[in-house]
């Protein structure tokens, strides 16, 4: 199961970088989503996959009876998903704002910080 | 292990953060109060440098201050931990912050204030005292993603086209990053199965170096992305330059040497036998950024673009402090200068951009006759940076040259040499074209000199008095090379 699930992640990370090299911005975008639900099933499997009780105490016990799952791993998944869907959403409205903008969803024709045929720098000083 | 709770005075240590997060809050809510606000920004910023001057005179006396949250016990509760390092970079930072909000309130236009651009500066002071302070290595990512996004809203404050394009590219590639430093941390945590750095320093030492190496390369990869070095180092140029100057200042004093810093915390003090294995490829890459740096910046000329290549050279030297162990001190030292001294380079930047209307030095000249204010700084932190001798930037580079001969490291000499040497030239060209180049237009009287003096002016004295500096750079770089005593401060067992 681990071992199937590794797999899977690589295959996302691989379509992640895919998209994320793509010119179109919004293809660039939804590469930053696959990432970051790649890096959390990532995340979930390095917390090792069992088919165990859920971690809650028994009344009156002090502790889980027998193998428990660990829920550290889904609790950083958690706090990863609302900071990654955040930081989504301030993209995809900056990407917006940079259409509207600049007319331009390809990188190639982003180039207002970065100037293209600029004359050569001097030679001399 | 600890069975008691965490005595009041030690608390001390998630004070800067508190400050920041309480102030910026407290700036939202006073958002139509546009009158207050710079001056509530400072006064919350003095506060964090107190706390931030309190911990470092701690750490220097009596060893490393901890504290653990709520009644959750380390390694399970998530701990603050402050060492040398942490707290000298934590009060620099906050000064330079001091300095940025001063000229922020001189010169920044109304439409910035009222898009708050004060409350994201003390959020970002937030993020970064958190990254830090912070003793934990999820808790770590957290302060970065703070950091990130208050730095998104910073880049974009005034929402010009140029810096819409400068936030995609920084956006996008800081994603990037941080996705990379939470993959790693998953590994991390599948393999020790835990996230405190304390309790990372014993487990890891019992842990298999070689498959621990591929987690520290994930790190390393994402920490150099943060810290623009080469070959992942293009947004920075590609943004750095495009918001008002003070917030560029911001930036490139201190948001890349948070990355430095995340960096050599995993390598020399979380991960040692991992980092003995990555040295070929981190000296491949610090030698490559020490160089293409300073070169890319004499091909520049657009200042404070030319300006951030000079920053990608300084990170490439302060990498190298993972490379040799004799090199951490001077590393440390060099960062903690580099923060304040880039700071101040990008503030009187922007009062050149002010003062001759142009951002590209081809159409500046004729300051050296005009202000011997401006041509005094300038030569002050350019010399600095290029380690001219009685300049503050010369005393880590001697403790680097110092640290690279004891280890023999013949390569990282040469480079380093080389990168003052380029860096001198760039400095050079800009001077020369900024400052004696013939100019017939009269010049226009920037705002505001006194952030850019007060900056220039610590950078001067701590140049004729490194004391202080380098006996905390001695501090820090002891507890990196022998964490015992931080392990002891946090609570754990060595």
């Amino acid at each position: 199961m681990e071992g199937a699930l590794a797999l899977l992640v690589g295959l996302i990370f691989a379509a992640a970088v895919y998209l994320i090299l793509s010119r179109a911005l919004i293809r660039v975008l939804l590469g930053i989503v696959l990432l970051g639900n790649g890096v959390n099933l990532l995340i979930f499997v390095a917390g090792r996959v069992t088919t165990a009780v859920p971690p809650i105490v028994p009344k009156g016990a002090a502790a889980p009876a027998g193998v428990f799952a660990n829920p550290l791993p889904q609790a950083l998944i958690l706090t990863a998903i609302v900071i990654g869907f955040a930081m989504f959403a301030f993209l995809v409205v900056l990407a917006l704002r940079a259409y509207q903008e600049m007319d331009a969803d390809n990188t190639d024709h982003m180039r207002l910080a970065e100037p293209e045929q600029q004359p050569q720098p001097p030679l001399e000083y | 292990m600890i069975s008691h709770l965490t005595p009041i005075v030690d608390w001390l240590v998630v004070l800067p953060v508190v400050l920041g997060l309480g102030g910026g809050a407290l700036l939202l809510v006073l958002r139509r109060v546009l009158r207050w606000q710079p001056w509530l920004t400072l006064l919350v910023l003095l506060g964090v440098i107190l706390c931030d001057a309190a911990l470092l005179q701690r750490t220097l006396t009596t060893g490393p201050v901890a504290m653990t949250m709520g009644r959750w016990l380390p390694p399970f509760g998530i701990s603050f931990a402050a060492d040398g390092m942490s707290a000298l970079f934590a009060l620099v930072s906050s000064l330079v912050a001091f300095g940025v909000v001063l000229a922020l309130a001189l010169e920044a236009p109304e439409g910035a204030v009222r898009d708050g651009v004060y409350p994201l500066v003390l959020l970002l002071m937030a993020g970064v005292s958190g990254a830090f302070l912070t003793g934990d290595l999820f808790n770590l990512y957290v302060w970065f993603e703070v950091m990130l996004i208050a730095s998104f809203g910073l880049v974009a404050i005034a929402g010009n086209p140029i810096q819409l394009d400068a936030t995609v590219k920084y956006g996008v590639l800081n994603v990037v990053a941080t996705a990379l430093f939470l993959a790693g941390l998953g590994l991390l945590y599948g393999q020790l199965g835990t996230f405190n750095m304390a309790d990372v320093i014993g487990v890891a030492a019992r842990a298999d170096p070689l498959t621990l190496a591929a987690t520290a390369a994930v790190f390393c990869l994402a920490f150099g992305m943060k810290a623009a070095v080469f070959p992942v180092n293009a947004w920075l140029p590609a943004s750095y330059h495009a918001p008002p100057a003070p917030i560029s200042a911001l930036m490139g004093g201190v948001l890349t040497k948070v990355g430095v810093y995340a960096f050599l915390r995993l390598m020399v003090v979380l991960l040692p036998a991992e980092r003995s294995l990555l040295v070929p490829g981190i000296t491949a890459a610090a030698v490559a950024t020490m160089l293409l740096g300073p070169l890319s910046a004499i091909a520049e000329t657009n200042l404070r673009r030319s300006i951030g290549f000079l920053l990608i050279g300084g990170v490439g030297v302060a990498i190298t402090g993972a490379v040799t162990e004799g090199a951490v001190f001077g590393a440390i030292v060099y960062v903690g200068q580099s923060i304040i001294a880039f700071a101040a380079l990008y503030l009187v930047a922007g009062l050149l951009e002010s003062a001759t209307g142009s951002v590209d030095t081809r159409n500046m000249g004729g300051l050296y006759a005009a202000s011997s204010r401006l041509s005094i700084m300038f030569l002050v932190l350019i010399l600095g940076v290029a380690g001219v001798p009685p300049f503050l930037g010369f005393w880590p580079k001697l403790l680097l040259l110092q640290g690279y001969f004891a280890d023999r490291n013949w390569l990282l000499v040469f480079s380093l040499l080389l990168n003052s040497l380029l860096s001198l030239v760039a400095g050079a060209r800009l001077w020369s074209f900024a400052f004696w180049h013939a100019r017939a237009e009269p010049l226009s009287r920037p705002r505001g000199y006194a952030p850019a003096i007060l900056l220039t002016g610590t950078v001067l004295l701590l140049g004729i008095a490194p004391s202080l500096l380098i006996k905390a750079g001695g501090v820090a770089a002891g507890d990196l090379r022998d964490p015992a005593r931080y392990v002891a401060a946090v609570g754990l067992a060595p």
